[in-house]
C-alpha cells in the first residue's frame, strides 16, 4: 500500500536545468538591452550601422598612417593618393608638443623627473593608506619642482623653502595668542628672511647650479600641466578661504569675499588673462615686468578659486544647522568648529564640485594660447601648422592634443569616483 | 616664494623707472638683447624650426637690425604676437620693434601710434579656386560662395570688389586661415580669399597643389612692414635704414658673398658709404661705421632673403612681382645713402 501511494511522490529533488536559450547568456541580454521593443529594434540597427560606417570610414585613415616622413608632402606622395594619416609630424615634433619648441633638448630629463615626482608627491595626499611620512616629501616637493624646471641655484628654491618653514614656526608659536597677530608677525618674519636669503643667493648663485630656463622658454603640455596643477593646488586653500569668508558674520570680510567672487565669476577667464597678458604691462615702467607666467598664474588661481569657493559654499550650507550648534554647545571656537566638525563634511560634499571645476580649470589652460603662450593647442596652431612642413596637418595633431587631455582628465575623475566611494559621501 | 618674487619684481620697477625715459636704442644696446615681436606662425615669413630656431623673412629683418645694433644676428629675444596682442606689445614697451606681416593703414600709423619704417613685402588680396571650376579671372566669380576670414580688412574688400563689379557672392565666415582651408577644400566655398603670399603657402602645402588656381586679380593692397613706436625718431632711423640698407644692398649688387671684397673699398662711392669704407653714416645713427656690413652679413641682401624663404626655389614659390627692385619695375625702392 505505502509503497503505490509512494509512486506519485518524487523521492528526489529534481536536478536544476539550464534555462531557456532566450532566458540566459548573450541572448536573454541582447533581447534586454537591444530589442526590448520594436522602436529599441529600430534604434539598434541604426546605431549598428552608424557605428560600422565609422569604423569603415576612419580604419583606413589610421591603418594607411605614415610615421616616417620629413614633411606632409613627403606624406602625400608615401601615401600616393590613398586615405590616411600623416603622423609622421606626431614623431618629429613630439618634442615640441611636449615641451615647447625652446626649452633645451638636453635639459629635457629635468621636467620628466619633476612629472615623476609630482606624483611621488601626490600620492600620500591622494591615499591615505599610504605612510604619513612621505608627507615631509609633498612639502618640499614645490621648492623641488621650482629649481628643476626653471634651474638656477638651489639655494633660491632652499631659501624659499626655510623662509616659509620660519614663517610656520612663527604662526604656531604666537598663534595662540592671536589669529592675526599670529599670521602678521609670520609673514614679517618670512619676508625678513627672503630678503636676507635673496643677498646669500646672489652671492653664491653657481651652488647646484642647473642651466637657467627662463619662463618664457616653457610650453607644450608641460605648460599645460604646470599651470593646471599650481592653479589648482594654490586655488583649493584660497576658495575654502573665500567661502568661509563669504559665510562669516563681519561684514567688511563678507563684502569683500562677495566682491571678490561675483567679480571674478561674472568676468570670462579669457578676459583675465588678456589683463595678466596685455593691460598688465602699461602698468609696469618699460623694460620691467613681472614674468607672464606668473601673471596668468594669478589670473588662474583667482578664477579656480571663486569657483571652488562656490562648490564649498554648497557643501557648508548642505550641513544641517545642528552640526554648527553641536560644535558651539561644546565650547568649541570658532576654528576649531571648522576644522573638527564642519569643513570635513562640507568637503566631502564637495568633492565632485571641487573635482568638476578643477578638470575644467586643466583644460582652461589651453586658452593661454590666445595670449601668444605656446602651450599644447599653442604649440599646433603656432609654430607646427604654420611651418612649411607641416602646414595643412589638422586632425592628427588635434587628435594627438585631444588624447593626451582625455587620459589625464578621465583618470582624475576616475580617482574622485574613488575618492567618493573611500569616504562614503553618501552616508553621511 | 610668490611673495618675494612680487617684492623683487617691484623692487627692480622702481630702480629701472628712472632709465625708461633713455632711448631705445640705449635701451637695447644696455639690455644686451634686442625684443622683436614676430607672428605666432606664417609660413615662409616666421616660423620655428624642429630645433626652436627662428626663421623666414620677417624674422630676417629683427636679425639684420639685431647684428647691426648689437653685433650678434643672434641676440633677440623673439617675443610671438597674435593678431590681437601685436600692438599693444609694442605700445606698452614689451617689444622694441614688430617685424610681423602688419599692414601700412593711415589708422594704425597716425591713430594707434606707431611708425612703419619702410615696408618689406607688399601683399595683396588674391582669391584662390579649385581649377576644376574653370575661373580664370576674379570677375567672373558671380554667384559664388567665398570663404573669409572674420573682422579682417579682406572681409571689407571683398564686399568693395564684389559691389564695384555688380556681382552677388555668398559669404562662408570662418575665424582662421586653417580654418578656412578646411572649409575649402571640404567643399564649403567655391573660393577662398587672403593675402596672395598666405594663398600661395596655403596652396603649395595641399594635397594636389595643381589642382588649385590662385587667380591674377589684386583686389586691395596690403604693403607690410616693420614698425616702431612713435616718439623715438633715432631708433625709428636705425631699423628704417637698416632695411633700406638690405634694399640698397640689392640694388648695388652686394651679396653675402661678395661682401668682404666690397667692404674693402671699391670704386663705387655709395657702395662704400653703405660699407663703411668712406662717410659718417653709422657715426650719425649712433653706430659704427660697419653697421650695414653687419646687417647684410646675416642673410644677405633683401633679394637674398627673399630667395631664401619665400623666393621660387622654396616651398612657399612667391615670383618676385611687384615685390622686384624698381630697376626691374617692381616697388621695392630705398632713397640714396648719402
Amino acid at each position: 500500500m505505502s509503497g503505490d501511494n509512494n509512486s506519485f511522490v518524487r523521492k528526489e529533488m529534481i536536478s536544476e536545468r539550464i534555462p531557456p536559450t532566450t532566458e540566459r547568456g548573450l541572448v536573454k541580454w541582447v533581447r534586454e538591452n537591444l530589442f526590448s521593443s520594436a522602436f529599441n529594434a529600430i534604434m539598434t540597427f541604426v546605431s549598428l550601422w552608424f557605428i560600422y560606417s565609422l569604423v569603415v570610414a576612419a580604419a583606413p585613415w589610421f591603418l594607411n598612417g605614415i610615421w616616417d616622413a620629413e614633411t606632409v608632402r613627403e606624406c602625400y606622395d608615401l601615401l600616393d593618393g590613398k586615405s590616411g594619416a600623416c603622423f609622421a609630424v606626431l614623431n618629429e615634433r613630439f618634442p615640441q608638443l611636449i615641451y615647447g619648441f625652446k626649452y633645451p633638448s638636453s635639459e629635457y630629463w629635468r621636467p620628466n623627473l619633476a612629472s615623476v615626482l609630482l606624483l611621488v608627491a601626490l600620492a600620500p595626499i591622494l591615499f591615505r593608506k599610504l605612510p604619513r611620512r612621505l608627507l615631509a616629501f609633498s612639502a618640499v616637493y614645490p621648492f623641488l619642482a621650482f629649481w628643476l624646471i626653471w634651474g638656477g641655484s638651489i639655494l633660491t628654491s632652499v631659501s624659499a623653502f626655510l623662509g616659509c618653514v620660519i614663517a610656520i614656526v612663527c604662526y604656531s608659536r604666537f598663534s595662540s595668542r592671536s589669529f592675526a597677530i599670529a599670521v602678521l608677525i609670520s609673514l614679517i618674519a618670512a619676508n625678513v628672511w627672503w630678503i636676507i636669503g635673496g643677498y646669500i643667493v646672489d652671492l653664491n648663485d653657481s651652488i647646484l647650479a642647473l642651466k637657467d630656463v627662463p619662463s618664457r622658454d616653457l610650453g607644450g603640455f608641460m605648460l599645460n600641466l604646470l599651470l593646471g596643477t599650481i592653479a589648482v593646488c594654490l586655488s583649493i586653500p584660497l576658495g575654502i578661504a573665500l567661502a568661509l569668508g563669504r559665510q562669516s558674520d563681519m561684514p567688511i570680510i563678507k563684502w569683500i569675499c562677495v566682491f571678490f567672487i561675483e567679480f571674478i565669476r561674472g568676468v570670462p577667464l579669457i578676459t583675465l588673462l588678456f589683463v595678466a597678458n596685455v593691460i598688465l604691462a602699461f602698468f609696469f615702467p618699460p623694460g620691467t615686468s613681472l614674468d607672464l607666467i606668473l601673471r596668468v598664474l594669478i589670473m588662474m588661481t583667482f578664477f579656480n578659486a571663486a569657483y571652488i569657493a562656490e562648490v564649498v559654499r554648497g557643501g557648508l550650507a548642505a550641513l544641517s544647522k545642528g552640526q554648527y550648534e553641536a560644535a558651539d554647545s561644546i565650547g568649541l571656537d570658532y576654528t576649531q568648529s571648522m576644522r573638527f566638525i564642519i569643513l570635513p563634511q562640507a568637503l566631502k560634499i564637495s568633492i565632485p564640485g571641487i573635482v568638476n571645476v578643477s578638470v575644467g580649470m586643466l583644460k582652461d589652460t589651453t586658452l593661454v594660447s590666445i595670449i601668444s603662450m605656446f602651450d599644447l593647442v599653442g604649440m599646433i596652431r603656432g609654430p607646427i601648422l604654420s611651418s612649411t612642413d607641416w602646414n595643412g596637418v589638422y586632425w592628427e595633431l588635434f587628435g594627438a592634443a585631444a588624447a593626451i587631455f582625455f587620459v589625464i582628465c578621465f583618470s582624475v575623475s576616475k580617482y574622485s569616483q574613488w575618492l567618493e566611494r573611500q569616504l562614503e559621501t553618501d552616508r553621511r | 616664494m610668490k611673495k618675494s618674487v612680487i617684492i623683487s619684481a617691484v623692487t627692480v620697477a622702481g630702480l629701472t623707472a628712472g632709465a625708461a625715459f633713455a632711448g631705445t636704442l640705449d635701451d637695447v644696446q644696455a639690455r644686451g638683447k634686442l625684443n622683436c615681436g614676430v607672428s605666432t606662425g606664417v609660413p615662409g615669413f616666421a616660423e620655428p624650426d624642429a630645433n626652436g630656431v627662428w626663421q623666414g623673412f620677417d624674422v630676417a629683418v629683427c636679425r639684420a637690425v639685431a647684428a647691426a645694433v648689437l653685433n650678434d644676428s643672434d641676440a633677440i629675444e623673439f617675443v610671438p604676437t597674435t593678431g590681437k596682442t601685436r600692438f599693444t606689445a609694442l605700445a606698452s614697451g614689451e617689444i622694441d620693434m614688430l617685424a610681423r606681416n602688419t599692414t601700412w593703414t593711415f589708422s594704425r600709423d597716425v591713430d594707434l601710434k606707431f611708425e612703419f619704417v619702410g615696408v618689406n613685402y607688399y601683399d595683396g588680396q588674391g582669391f584662390m579656386a579649385k581649377a576644376d571650376l574653370g575661373v580664370s579671372s576674379a570677375t567672373e566669380l558671380d554667384g559664388a560662395t567665398v570663404c573669409i576670414q572674420t573682422g579682417t580688412t579682406t572681409e571689407l574688400n571683398l564686399a568693395d570688389f564684389f559691389r564695384s563689379n555688380n556681382m552677388s557672392y555668398e559669404p562662408v565666415p570662418v575665424e582662421t586661415g586653417s580654418e578656412a582651408v578646411t572649409n575649402y577644400m571640404a567643399g564649403a566655398c567655391d573660393v577662398f580669399t587672403t593675402d596672395r603670399s598666405a594663398l600661395a603657402a596655403r596652396r603649395a602645402n595641399m594635397e594636389n597643389p595643381d589642382e588649385h588656381v590662385v587667380l591674377p586679380e589684386i583686389v586691395s593692397k596690403e604693403p607690410l612692414g616693420p614698425l616702431v613706436r612713435h616718439g623715438d625718431n633715432n631708433w625709428g632711423d636705425v631699423v628704417r635704414w637698416t632695411l633700406n640698407a638690405l634694399i640698397t644692398a640689392e640694388e648695388l649688387g652686394v651679396t653675402q658673398a661678395n661682401l668682404d671684397e666690397m667692404s674693402k673699398g671699391t670704386n663705387n662711392p655709395e657702395m662704400n658709404r653703405l660699407l663703411g669704407s668712406e662717410g659718417t653714416l653709422g657715426e650719425m645713427l649712433g653706430l659704427d661705421a660697419e653697421w650695414a656690413k653687419r646687417a647684410i652679413a646675416v642673410s644677405g641682401n633683401y633679394g637674398e632673403i627673399f630667395e631664401n624663404n619665400i623666393g621660387e626655389s622654396t616651398n612657399i614659390g612667391l615670383a618676385r612681382g611687384v615685390n622686384a627692385k624698381w630697376t626691374d619695375g617692381g616697388l621695392i625702392y630705398s632713397p640714396p645713402f648719402r
